[in-house]
């Protein structure tokens, strides 16, 4: 266990290297000179040098590089050209938007998702399972920000249940910033509980055709009680791995549906970061993300191999 | 063999949007950069089947039109991988376990490990928002899914009898995986491409939806959303045909995805019968 890891530890740092590698030099190397593609076409030299000795563009590449690295790793993301305050206090900031509504996707489409790919495996063949296998493939192939939309015109403008969009902040109280967040997670949430759904059925349906789901409806197990006790169980290795993907992706997706919400998240600051061309916030917050997925995507392995002893030795 | 029916759905819809893409070539009911600002937010009419949007564009015409964009960026998108991945998973299965096969699959995890979204924004948003861009931001992270689906499909081929025949008659590993492993590995290779091909219409819808997509006047289905959601209260229709015509489009390749699986697939096709 501890062999495996380690390795895995190494490939954790090596992918987050090269990660932190390709975001610089995009956003570094790629617009030519950052300090310029910041101020515009028209700005005047002296701004622009007075930028670029501020970002430091005058030290080589592979120092900047060290030095974003290394600011990232004590905490200090420099400081954003457009806002005038340290990058780390607007992520913080953001992240108390992001986050939540991750977690809150997360959890609806896992509330979700269980109950439906469990009905559909038990009842496979049925009416029921043909149902719901149509249902999650249309699921699947609505876009969310789409889906976002349409719960606008539902639920705020017909209905007038939600508010079309905006956060009021923590500080207005607990409820009323979950009820901001409720429809665009359940917006994150349909797409990817239909995935999970499949996921789900299929990893049942897999389980249920072994040789110890045999033995346990030989000892007198109904076919429901061989299906709870034993198949749900082993069912859950595919399963968690789709969550722990999908965490990322709920990060990731709530980029665009904060901005269909207007949800003050990191989603927004990234494209407020772009629309500013404030190069240093954009870089952050990417890293960030990336960093966020990385981190899961291991820990996902790692919580694996807790589970299923096989995996450990396997590649 | 019988067809199943996903595929005859599926293959149904897709020919339909591309039928309607290929018709916006030659023909439209009117030209997308006619502004009449006089007929804006018209309901639908004869003149005007699906109604007008708020600059007094046809909307029939600005949704072929933009399916023409979803198409384009997504074959091309779809092209992209297969021609940077398909090599790349040939020779890393030709040479298993070298250093080429580490590098390689080493290479395509790390672009796994990426949140797509993320990063194609990121490269659109340093290069400009354009078509193309989207195009290349979508393509780069198909290179690694081709990569993953031909190593595997050739690796099993790569033991069986006949390629030893092959190797046997004196043809060295790359005239091998071009004669003997990539026709044999095709059909999984169509089946991913429908996969990607629908995934690569949403993500064209996205990034459009966000303006770092194709940019006006090209019509976009992502975008005329866009357009559309300050609108929202006032003409929902603008924003529900849209989205529709994602929905089918992409539902359409996912079923014709599956049906072409249970098709191609002989192991499928076996546990079914």
């Amino acid at each position: 266990m501890l062999r495996f890891a380690a390795t895995r530890l190494l490939s954790l740092t090596l992918s987050l290297v090269a990660a932190s590698l390709v975001i610089f030099t995009v956003i570094q190397v790629v617009p030519g000179d950052p300090a310029s593609f910041m101020l515009g076409m028209n700005a005047q030299p002296e701004t622009v040098a007075a930028l670029r000795e501020d970002l430091g563009l005058n030290a080589p590449l592979s120092a900047r590089y060290l030095d974003w690295v290394g600011g990232m790793l004590s905490g200090d993301f420099g400081r954003s050209y457009t806002y005038r305050v340290p990058v780390a206090e607007l992520i913080r900031d953001r992240l108390w938007v992001s986050l939540p509504l991750a977690v809150y996707a997360l959890i609806l489409s896992t509330v979700i998702a269980f109950p439906v790919g469990l009905i559909a495996a038990a009842r496979r063949g049925k009416p029921a399972d043909f149902t719901i296998m149509g249902a999650t493939q249309l699921g699947i192939a609505v876009p969310n920000f789409w889906f976002a939309m349409l719960l606008v015109l539902f639920f705020a403008v017909n209905l007038r249940w939600f508010s079309a969009g905006g956060f009021p902040g923590w500080e207005a109280g607990l409820l009323p910033a979950l009820k901001a967040l409720t429809l665009p997670a359940v917006a994150l949430a349909l797409p990817q509980a239909s995935i999970l759904a499949r996921v789900m059925r299929s990893a049942l349906i897999e389980t249920l055709g072994q040789d110890y789901i045999r033995t346990a409806r030989a000892k007198g197990l109904n076919r429901r009680q061989a299906l709870i006790r034993h198949a749900l169980r082993n069912a859950l290795i595919p399963v968690l791995t789709i969550i722990g993907l999908q965490f990322s992706f709920l990060l990731a997706g709530a980029i665009i549906i904060e901005n269909v919400f207007y949800l003050p998240g990191l989603g927004r600051l990234i494209f407020q970061g772009i629309t500013q061309r404030d190069l240093i916030v954009v870089e952050s917050v990417v890293m960030l993300l990336v960093f966020a997925v990385i981190v899961v995507t291991f820990l996902v392995d790692i919580a694996y191999a807790v589970v299923d002893p096989r995996l450990r030795h396997r590649r | 063999m019988r067809w199943p029916l996903p595929l005859i759905l599926g293959a149904g819809l897709t020919l339909f949007f591309v039928a309607a893409a290929a018709l916006s070539f030659v023909w439209v009911p009117h030209a997308i950069t006619d502004l009449s600002i006089g007929d804006k937010l018209q309901p639908s009419s004869a003149s005007y089947p699906l109604g007008t949007d708020h600059f007094g564009r046809d909307l029939l015409s600005m949704l072929m039109v933009g399916a023409r964009t979803s198409i384009a960026v997504a074959v091309v998108a779809v092209g992209i991988g297969i021609a940077g991945g398909v090599p790349l998973g040939l020779a890393a299965a030709a040479h298993r376990g070298s250093l080429l096969d580490e590098v390689i699959m080493r290479g395509n995890d790390l672009i796994f490990a990426f949140p797509s979204l993320v990063i194609a924004i990121l490269i659109t948003a340093v290069l400009g928002p354009s078509a193309l861009n989207a195009i290349l931001a979508i393509g780069i992270f198909n290179i690694p899914v081709f990569a993953r689906v031909a190593r595997g499909g050739a690796l099993s081929l790569w033991t069986l009898d006949f390629i030893l025949a092959a190797r046997v008659a004196g043809k060295g590993t790359a005239r091998i995986s071009a004669e003997h492993i990539l026709p044999n590995i095709a059909n999984l290779l169509i089946v991913q491409g429908t996969i990607q091909f629908s995934l690569g219409i949403l993500a064209e819808a996205g990034l459009s939806y966000v303006g770092l997509g194709a940019q006006p006047p090209t019509a976009s289905w992502g975008r005329m959303l866009a357009d559309a959601q300050t609108m929202i209260y006032s003409a929902p229709r603008l924003a529900i045909l849209p989205g529709l015509a994602i929905v089918l489009m992409v539902l359409g390749l996912n079923l014709m995805g599956d049906g072409l699986r249970d098709l191609l697939d002989p192991r499928v096709r076996r546990a079914r019968s």
